[in-house]
């Protein structure tokens, strides 16, 4: 009885390891796959069997990404949308994500679960009437109009993600600063900030990566000032094999490095957590 | 002069009264204590001191200022939180120095004085580590130097000791009580502890479901308990009751015949019941019978070293009772116990409360 058990055990383990290797392979092989074209010279993106290193190493396709009508100003629209946003979304959402993780008010679960149901109206159905309001205040094909479109794209996450990070603050921390001196104010900022710090960059880079990624908002919200993903997406089919996947990969390695720095506080947010 | 006086202190938390009309004196430099099981209100009233909750109704005096809308900062108070609360993200002399910098107390002043209360925590060593490497012990040191350290004159502790281990906690409870000796502030201290209120306190106020029952000297508070609950709350064992009836001017409990003071006589009627309270060190245990004694049959024998307890069935009724250590009773032996007349506490048995 007992070796049929621990044998299970060791069965559901193994198989719970297959699978999620196969999801990661599922995932990662194509990354790969983009990341050894984008660093091969232009040619071998056509040579089959597909080779597993860049072989010779070589920055050739990218720069020749780079390199490309309209890309640089649209990288340049993409970062300043998404500094926009990232500024934008922490102004409103941080104070929110406070108030949820600190005071208990009247229709504060309500207030949660409309935040989180914004999220519920799929773009397609907000972005043409935001197109039509925005032509009509005048603030259509810039910048400033897509990165109010990110911001409340964004906040959300922003909010539900500040909160958490706020809520792992002890309140002791700040009343007992407020009993040595300290206004709620000042409370707030010498050590409630400070110990959120880390959790807050979490949440701005994740507001930077879902602004660098936005494409649907992008393509309908700009004409001329397209960022990077909404120029990628219009002149994909024209353009050739090596610009896709230099393409594909400059736009890629933002999340990844992102994902990297914040999986903690993603854990953290999904109930897991991890110490 | 700290003197700390509450008026008619009324707090709800939804439809849960916290504490219910309660009014206190607390003298400049005393040491109150506020004792009294979990949801009594006691660490409501001392949030309320501190100005972290608002009290619904009600006014609060230090030194004579009315403090009642004033936000924590400006009550010149100290406080130490249960959970120490002590900030990870700075040194251990920072964090001492956290309320003095928020004065603005000038560099050579503010230097010497968190080197002074480290000195006298007997934590100077630490002064340049983070809150994180060093032990609990010494975060607790930590968070008492850093009360101590802006020189307030009203001292708040919530339940300091309770997150140290028995024997550092007994360790501490001492040093807490030197200390505060030292630095001259009115201290309130919330614990539910009544051995550690006991030990510290000036003064007791203990509190059961919102409300003050007593608040007195340890001494009286446990010799003249003013009510049923405070006996059984205080002391360790809790005192002993057992149900009498009043006749003439005797009562009959347990057995055995007592005279009925005429404070009973007067609170109660002829063949009314009384409650009978005395404390397990104030009856002698004798293994024969004798004139006046209860007679009892002994249920289990605990030997404590200093004494034996013993759990003595006397009637319907069970009587701890501390028996000298080479006393040797068994389980199942009668037992006579001789109450000592001067420490019997009479108690009207509806109400709880004392009589005389």
């Amino acid at each position: 009885m007992k070796r049929s058990a621990a044998t299970r055990r060791r069965v559901t383990r193994a198989l719970t390891y297959a699978l999620a290797i196969l999801v990661a392979l599922w995932v990662l092989v194509p990354i790969y796959l983009i990341a050894v074209a984008a660093f091969s010279p232009q040619l071998e993106v056509y040579r089959f069997p597909r080779p597993l290193f860049p072989d010779p190493f070589s920055i050739e396709t990218m720069a020749f990404f780079l390199r490309s009508g309209g890309v640089m100003a649209s990288v340049r629209s993409s970062v300043v949308v998404a500094m926009l946003t990232l500024f934008l979304s922490m102004l409103i959402g941080a104070p929110a994500g406070y108030a949820i993780a600190r005071f208990v008010f009247p229709g504060r679960d309500v207030f949660r679960l409309i935040v989180v149901s914004t999220r519920a109206f799929p773009i397609v159905i907000l972005s043409i009437p935001l197109a039509v309001s925005f032509i009509e205040w005048g603030l259509y094909d810039s910048v400033y109009s897509l990165a109010l479109m990110h911001t409340a794209l964004a906040l959300p996450f922003t909010i539900l993600i500040t909160s958490s990070v706020f809520a792992s603050v002890p309140r002791d921390l700040e009343e007992a600063a407020m009993t040595l001196g300290c206004s709620q104010f000042e409370a707030f900022l010498r050590v409630a900030l400070p110990l959120a710090l880390p959790g807050l960059a979490a949440a701005t880079l994740f507001t930077f990566v879902l602004s660098w990624n936005e494409v649907f908002a992008a393509v309908i919200l700009t004409v001329r000032n397209r960022t990077l993903p909404a120029l990628v997406l219009t002149v994909l089919d024209e353009s050739p094999l090596p610009y896709r996947f230099a393409g594909g990969f400059f736009m890629l390695a933002p999340s990844l490095i992102f994902m990297l720095f914040i999986r903690k506080y993603l854990f953290n947010l999904w109930g897991r957590v991890t110490k | 002069m700290a003197e700390i006086r509450l008026e008619h202190i009324h707090k709800n938390f939804g439809k849960t009264v916290a504490t219910r009309d309660v009014s206190l004196t607390i003298h400049d430099r005393e040491f109150m204590v506020l004792l009294g099981p979990s949801g009594c209100g006691k660490t409501t009233l001392l949030r309320g001191i501190a100005g972290l909750d608002q009290i619904d109704s009600g006014r609060i005096y230090i030194r004579g200022r009315d403090v009642t809308d004033l936000p924590p900062r400006q009550r010149q108070i100290a406080m130490v939180f249960q959970s120490y609360a002590v900030f990870p993200h700075l040194t251990v002399y920072e964090n001492i120095a956290f309320g003095l910098r928020m004065q603005r107390v000038p560099a050579a002043e503010l230097k010497k004085r968190v080197g002074d209360a480290a000195e006298l925590l007997q934590i100077a060593d630490l002064l340049d580590r983070y809150p994180a490497k060093v032990s609990g012990g010494q975060r607790q040191r930590v968070a008492v130097a850093r009360a101590i350290a802006v020189q307030a004159q009203v001292l708040l502790m919530d339940e300091p000791l309770s997150n140290l281990d028995a024997l550092l906690r007994l360790e501490m409870r001492a040093e807490l009580k030197r200390l505060l000796q030292e630095v001259q502030s009115t201290v309130v201290y919330v614990t539910h502890d009544q051995v550690e209120a006991l030990s510290l306190g000036d003064r007791i106020a203990v509190m059961k479901a919102g409300e003050i029952l007593q608040c007195d000297r340890p001494l009286v508070v446990y010799d003249h308990p003013a009510t049923d609950f405070v006996g059984g709350f205080i002391g360790n064992p809790p005192m002993n009751f057992l149900l009498g009836r009043v006749s003439g001017d005797h009562i009959a409990a347990g057995g055995g015949v007592f005279a009925a003071p005429s404070t009973v006589r007067t609170a109660l009627a002829d063949g009314q019941t009384v409650r009978l309270g005395v404390r397990a060190e104030n009856i002698e245990p004798l293994p024969t019978a004798a004139d006046g004694a209860l007679a009892g049959q002994a249920l289990v024998v605990e030997p404590l070293g200093s004494h034996n307890l013993l759990t003595v069935q006397v009637g319907d009724e069970r009587l701890k009772v501390n028996a000298r250590a080479d006393a040797d009773y068994r389980p199942g032996q009668p037992v006579w116990l001789c109450l000592a007349p001067d420490k019997i506490r009479w108690m009207d048995p509806v109400t709880g409360r004392a009589l005389g």
